[in-house]
C-alpha cells in the first residue's frame, strides 16, 4: 500500500519538474523577446521563481527525505529573488538606462527632477 | 511599536535558528541518538549565531509568533502562491504571443502600512504577482515598472496592483 502512494508521490514529482523546466525555458525565451532591461527582468524574475520552486517541490516528492531541505530552500528563494530583481532595477535606472521607447508613462522621472 | 526585552528578542532569534537547523539535519531513516548528536550540535551552533544577531533579526521578538499573526500569515501564503501562478501564466502569454502586447512603464502608488517589514513583503508580493516589479520605494511611495499600464491614476493603480496583499499584511505585521 505505501508504495502505491510512494509511486503516486514520484509521478506528481516528475509532473512538478516537467511544469518547472517548461518555466525556466519560457524565462530564457522571455529574455531574448522582451525590448529593454526592465521588460526582460519582470520576465525573468517571476519565471525562474516559480520554476525553480516547482522544480525543488518536485524533487522533495521524488524521494521525501529531501522534502524539508527542499522546502527551506524554495522559501530562501522566493524571499531573495525579487529584492535581487529590484536592486537590479534600480540600479540600472540610477546609471541611466533608457526606458523602451514604447513606455507610456515614467513617474520616477519627475520624482528625481523634484529633489 | 512596544519595546520588548533582549532575552525576548534572543529567545525568538535562537527558534528561527534551530527550526532551520532541523529542517536541515532531518531524514526518515536517521537513527535516534544520531539525530540527538546533531540537535546538540544545532542547540550549540544556535545560540552563538543568535548571539551575534539577535539585535538585528526583529524588533517584537517572540510577539512576532503570536497566534492572530500566524493564523493571518497562513491565509496569506494561498493567495500568495495563486498570484505566482497567475503571474507566470500572464508572463507565458506575454512572451509567446507573437504580437508582444506590452504597453510598460512606471507607476506610483501609496501604501499605509508602517512596519518596515510589512513594506518589503508588500514589495515582494508586488515583484512576485502579474506584470509589476517595485523599482524604489520611498516612504510610502512605491515606484512600479508596470508592463502593461491600465491606469496612470495613483488610487486606480495601487487597487489594481496591491489587490487583496495590503488587507492580509496589515493583520500580519501591524
Amino acid at each position: 500500500m505505501s508504495n502505491v502512494i510512494l509511486l503516486i508521490l514520484q509521478i506528481i514529482g516528475y509532473i512538478f519538474i516537467s511544469i518547472g523546466t517548461f518555466f525556466l525555458l519560457l524565462a530564457s525565451i522571455g529574455l531574448l523577446r522582451m525590448p529593454d532591461v526592465y521588460n526582460r527582468m519582470q520576465t525573468a524574475t517571476k519565471a525562474t521563481t516559480l520554476g525553480a520552486l516547482s522544480v525543488l517541490v518536485g524533487i522533495g516528492l521524488i524521494d521525501l527525505g529531501w522534502l524539508p531541505k527542499s522546502l527551506i530552500i524554495a522559501a530562501f528563494i522566493v524571499l531573495t529573488a525579487p529584492i535581487g530583481a529590484s536592486a537590479l532595477a534600480r540600479a540600472s535606472y540610477k546609471h541611466g538606462v533608457k526606458l523602451w521607447e514604447g513606455s507610456v508613462v515614467d513617474k520616477y522621472k519627475e520624482e528625481k527632477e523634484e529633489d | 511599536m512596544k519595546k520588548v526585552s533582549n532575552a525576548n528578542r534572543f529567545l525568538y532569534a535562537f527558534l528561527i535558528f534551530i527550526i532551520i537547523w532541523c529542517g536541515f539535519t532531518f531524514s526518515p531513516g536517521i537513527k535516534e541518538e544520531q539525530f540527538l548528536q546533531e540537535f546538540t550540535a544545532g542547540i550549540v551552533l544556535s545560540l552563538i549565531a543568535a548571539a551575534f544577531s539577535y539585535q538585528h533579526l526583529s524588533e517584537r521578538g517572540l510577539y512576532n509568533l503570536s497566534p492572530h499573526r500566524v493564523w493571518w500569515f497562513l491565509k496569506y501564503i494561498p493567495v500568495f502562491i495563486w498570484a505566482m501562478i497567475k503571474a507566470n501564466f500572464d508572463v507565458a502569454y506575454r512572451v509567446l504571443s507573437p504580437k508582444r502586447p506590452i504597453k510598460p512603464g512606471i507607476v506610483r502608488i501609496r501604501t499605509d502600512l508602517k512596519n518596515p517589514v510589512g513594506k518589503l513583503a508588500l514589495a515582494n508580493s508586488i515583484t512576485l504577482t502579474p506584470g509589476t516589479m517595485t523599482m524604489q520605494i520611498i516612504d510610502d511611495k512605491y515606484y512600479i515598472h508596470w508592463i502593461y499600464v491600465h491606469s496612470e491614476d495613483e488610487k486606480e493603480a495601487g487597487d489594481i496592483i496591491k489587490g487583496d496583499f495590503e488587507k492580509y499584511l496589515r493583520e500580519v505585521f501591524e
